[in-house]
């Protein structure tokens, strides 16, 4: 076959080029033709396309997330905001931490186990190349109904993933979620979340300039996997009629990751790099364009000379690939000789394969002959955006109308305690260890909080104690029933679970899983979540720093439910003051904070007693979370609680549930004046937190709540070693345990 | 002098940062180690960390054992030097024949991370003076090849010679980090040489050294203090 050069494309207007092959619409082939004044070389087609997918290009999406910048709160902690590899906040001290949360939904369900390793290498390269060290990872996960067939091939080989590949980095793995619902069967989510922290003279950026300045590759050699992944795989829906599609998953290898993040620390700790960009998504074409298209110049690159695992790959594949572990540096001249040594050290292959120019173009040769010549910013930054039509479902009043709290509730105490026992052993409210027990949550030595806790948190200085704590949380149960809630309530949750450490909640991330935005209705449900999310946002004081969209999870015609994950990272003086969960003494005084409504829509106890959705979801109130967030960390601060627990799914008998398991202490409990004990127990009101007083704090405590206008109840004591529910029922915490604990293990092991 | 204790870091190790401050915690100086480099840098003693040195690719630390920095490890240690191999470390020990016996993957094949609870069979070797014979302690476990076997001669050696160090509580239920976590034989954890200056074992005692962090134990550092008070008073 010839090379299909420059020349030979300008020669050859009318070849015929495999554009919708590689899932580019013919408006889109056009405008690229358009661009470059010809038909695209075989090399551009692949990199347009791969950049102008969904998944790297964003166009279905752009147009709603720019309101996390228009909508931005004034925030003096942002240092880097949405469009680099990871936002980065100040957290005080001259530490900056970056953080981010991205998807690896398809390729999970593909092949779990690789699927999920590349999701956890992904992320922590695009913190890696904000100049961070990688500190903790997360990983919120949703798979199909527990008990079906196929759960049980994909969630053991996602767990087995995600612990494979970060348990061999080094990395603890302090918090996540796992949630089980049938809308997920074909389309699980397996998002990862990662932290890296960094003083803020040491923050990088992903920019060529400096004509002279040295392009170098590092870390593995180039194969033949992944290749065409982001294109093929994360922007289409599955269909059973399509030949399967392993061969575009990529295969990690998480001990080359270990020693190219050993390796770049100490590259930048020399300050031998003056922009650097991971390989993920699209692999050299984006990695070349990008860092192009932000720099003053252009580039030229030499494909020939990057290391190859196949030497028979063409140039197109060397470009689509999306082998896994490989970074791209700007190098200053005279420090490339050492960059190259510390490669060497860490065994790590480096090659120089080009140089930034005083050009405006991206060029790429093979053996001498030119096979790009493209301005980068179309390829990186001006890919098509869409205004896709989006419509409020006609389902959606129906199913609102349909109330939850119409649903028969427990007759009797001996109903309710039935009730109880079944929604605390229920997939999604049983305990996770099993999941979490295969992942490395202690290495570092730093950390601090760790699931089950509301949020992880991990010290950041062993001098002054300074910490971060991270929370992800999603409900797409209530976003199905309204997104602009749902993700607001997702916000409100994951900013309650840190300030219930006692962590004070400084900015977020995102990870937006929806269906097809070629359906109006998914839209719908993307642009109300979007507007939700920045709204609240706005309202909490906390900026979306980046994130990340996964559209396309549905399979045929049926999308999962909305789904927005997001992650607040908070920041605490001094870990010795952080809030465990646990009821860890007897004696002290528990208190139910905020307001207890009737508010069952989209609740733990519809799902599990009655296989019910349908209503409104809860009531968001950002000023109360607001308010809330301030007195746990407070209490926390001065020593006014032992513990806290926040109240979401499950209701106020779940968080009792939890905190009593973890602290091998029972509770006595009593019912509030104006609640009924189902309300009181199973309800999801939002703005909610469990908390431990001490006997001797108790009036100082609440005192502050009632100065400040929050309601607190006192709702029992720890006690004993039951959950008793006075007037109702006792549940002797072994029984408790044996069906929290039972249920995972008995579905998956 | 201070007394300096060398952490050595092999591609892939993870815990040498843990063990590094174990040892600072203690009161030592800590010395960073590099596979690479044959010279011990005049260290009194020697961690080898966890973690999956070489990707554990081949063999739980059958790569490590024959790197520089281990020809010097093993002829200090056959000489008398403390050594301590912590997880990887003490499946390196094993590849290198300083310990007898090896690691096989979990009986339930999974990676497992938890706190165990494990007893002090010989509070007389270099690392664990500073604890009481008998002592239950609990400290972090996680590994994916973590279970001990030996033949049945070598087991009976180790017993009737005390040179089993540890051994995990088997009573008690799993959720408070009792039971035997991966099948080892004879429920042993870890092991000593004779000379009762080489310990191996897979539990992690460098992240038992502070009470706010990991499980919130200080469990683990009498292994570093043991040592310290041993180097000193030599």
């Amino acid at each position: 076959m010839t090379l299909d050069t420059v020349k030979h494309a300008a020669e050859t207007p009318d070849a015929s080029q495999p554009w919708k092959e590689l899932g580019l619409k013919e408006d889109e082939y056009d405008r690229i033709r358009e661009i470059l004044g010809r038909r695209p070389t075989g090399a551009e087609l692949a990199m347009y396309s791969v950049m102008w997918s969904e998944h790297c290009s964003y166009k279905s999406s752009k147009v709603h997330l720019k309101q996390f910048g228009e909508k931005a709160p004034e925030n003096d902690a942002m240092l880097v905001g949405i469009g680099e590899n990871a936002g980065v906040v100040d957290v005080g001290q001259g530490y900056a931490v970056t953080f981010k949360v991205e998807s690896h939904n398809h390729p999970s369900y593909i092949e779990p186990y690789q699927g999920a390793a590349t999701g956890i290498g992904g992320i922590v390269r695009d913190i890696l190349a904000m100049g961070a060290r990688p500190v903790a990872v997360v990983d919120p996960l949703r798979f199909g109904a527990a008990d079906h067939p196929d759960t049980k091939r994909v969630l053991p080989g996602v767990v087995a993933g995600i612990g494979g590949y970060g348990n061999c980095l080094g990395l603890p793995n302090i918090g996540g979620e796992v949630v089980f619902d049938e809308c997920y069967q074909g389309n699980p989510l397996v998002n990862a979340g990662c932290i890296g922290v960094m003083k803020h003279e040491d923050i990088h950026l992903a920019k060529a300039s400096g004509p002279g300045n040295k392009v170098i590759l590092y870390g593995a050699r180039t194969g033949g996997d992944g290749i065409g992944g982001v294109s093929v795989l994360a922007s289409e829906t599955f269909d059973d009629t399509k030949p399967t599609k392993r061969p575009a998953v990529q295969v990690g290898d998480p001990f080359q990751e270990k020693l190219l993040i050993e390796c770049t620390l100490e590259i930048f700790k020399e300050k031998l790099v003056a922009g650097i960009q991971d390989l993920g998504g699209a692999g050299l074409s984006c990695a070349t364009s990008e860092l192009a298209s932000a720099g003053s110049g252009g580039m030229r690159v030499d494909l020939d000379t990057v290391p190859l695992r196949d030497a028979t790959l063409s140039p197109e594949e060397i470009l689509m690939s999306e082998s896994q572990e490989r970074m791209c540096a700007i190098v200053e001249p005279q420090h490339v000789e050492r960059f190259l040594a510390i490669c060497e050290k860490w065994d790590v292959i480096a090659t120089v394969i080009g140089e930034v120019t005083d050009g405006e173009r991206l060029e790429i040769f093979w053996h001498g002959e030119q096979i790009v010549d493209v301005p980068p910013g179309t390829v990186a930054h001006e890919g098509p955006v869409y205004q896709r039509p989006y419509e409020r479902p006609s389902w959606q009043d129906a199913l609102q109308a349909d109330d939850a709290g119409k649903l028969p509730r427990p007759q009797s105490s001996e109903e309710l305690r039935k009730q109880v026992l079944a929604l605390v052993g229920s997939p999604n409210q049983a305990s996770k260890s099993w999941v979490t027990d295969q992942y490395d949550r202690f290495v570092q030595g730093n950390t601090v909080l760790a699931q089950p806790e509301d949020a992880g948190m991990v010290r950041i200085d062993e001098e002054s104690n300074l910490g971060v704590a991270m929370a992800t949380d999603g409900n797409g149960r209530y976003a199905k029933l309204d997104p602009y809630t749902g993700a607001q309530l997702a916000l409100a949750e994951a900013y309650r679970n840190v300030a219930a450490t006692g962590a004070k909640p400084l900015a977020i991330s995102d990870c937006l899983n929806f269906g097809s935005p070629e359906d109006p209705a998914v839209m719908w449900q993307f642009a109300e979540a979007c507007r939700g999310l920045a709204d609240g946002c706005l309202e909490l004081g906390t900026p979306v720093t980046g994130g990340n969209v996964s559209l396309y999870n549905q399979t045929g015609d049926t999308a999962i439910h909305p789904t927005p994950v997001v992650a607040v990272l908070g920041v605490i003086d001094d870990v010795n003051r952080r809030t465990p969960m646990a009821f860890a003494e007897q004696g002290q005084l528990l208190y139910l904070l905020g307001d207890t409504r009737e508010e069952f829509g989209g609740s733990a106890w519809s799902q599990v007693v009655h296989d019910h959705l349908g209503g409104l979801p809860p009531k968001v109130d950002l000023g109360r979370e607001k308010l809330l967030a301030e007195i746990l960390i407070s209490a926390s601060r001065d020593g006014m609680v032992d513990a806290a627990h926040d109240v979401s799914d499950g209701g106020v008998v779940q968080a009792l549930t939890e905190s009593c398991l973890k602290g091998g202490n029972g509770a006595r409990v009593i019912v509030p004046e104006g609640l009924d004990a189902f309300t009181f127990l199973f309800s999801e009101s939002a703005g909610r937190a469990i908390v431990s007083v001490p006997r001797s704090e108790e009036l100082r405590f609440t005192d502050m709540c009632g100065a400040r206008g929050l309601p607190a109840t006192r709702i029992g004591v720890v006690d004993g070693d039951a959950i008793e529910v006075q007037g109702e029922f006792t549940l002797p915490l072994a029984e408790l345990r044996e069906v929290h604990e039972a249920t995972i293990p008995g579905l998956l092991a | 002098m201070t007394t300096r204790i060398g952490v050595v870091t092999f591609p892939g190790t993870l815990d040498d940062r843990d063990s590094l401050r174990a040892v600072r915690l203690a009161g030592a100086e800590p010395v960073s180690l590099w596979h690479r480099d044959k010279d011990l840098h005049q260290v009194d003693a020697v961690v080898l960390a966890g973690g999956f040195s070489y990707g554990d690719y081949l063999r739980a630390g059958a790569i490590s054992r024959f790197s520089p920095v281990m020809e010097t490890i093993i002829e200090q240690a056959k000489a008398g030097m403390p050594v301590l191999g912590i997880c990887n470390g003490f499946q390196v020990l094993t590849e290198a024949h300083l310990l007898p016996g090896a690691m096989l993957r979990n009986n339930h094949l999974h990676f497992i991370c938890r706190e165990q609870r494990l007893r002090v069979e010989n509070a007389e070797t270099a690392w664990t003076g500073d604890y009481e014979q008998g002592q239950e302690i609990a400290v972090p476990l996680k590994n994916m090849d973590g279970r001990y076997v030996a033949d049945e001669r070598t087991l009976d050696e180790l017993e009737a010679e005390g040179r089993v160090a540890f051994r995990y509580l088997a009573r008690g239920e799993a959720a408070d980090g009792y039971g035997n976590p991966n099948g080892s034989l004879r429920d042993i954890a870890g092991i000593t040489n004779e000379a009762g200056n080489v310990v191996g074992l897979m539990p992690h005692p460098e992240h038992a050294v502070e009470p706010l962090i990991g499980t919130g134990r200080t469990d683990g550092l009498p292994f570093f203090t043991s040592v310290l008070k041993k180097l000193v008073s030599a």
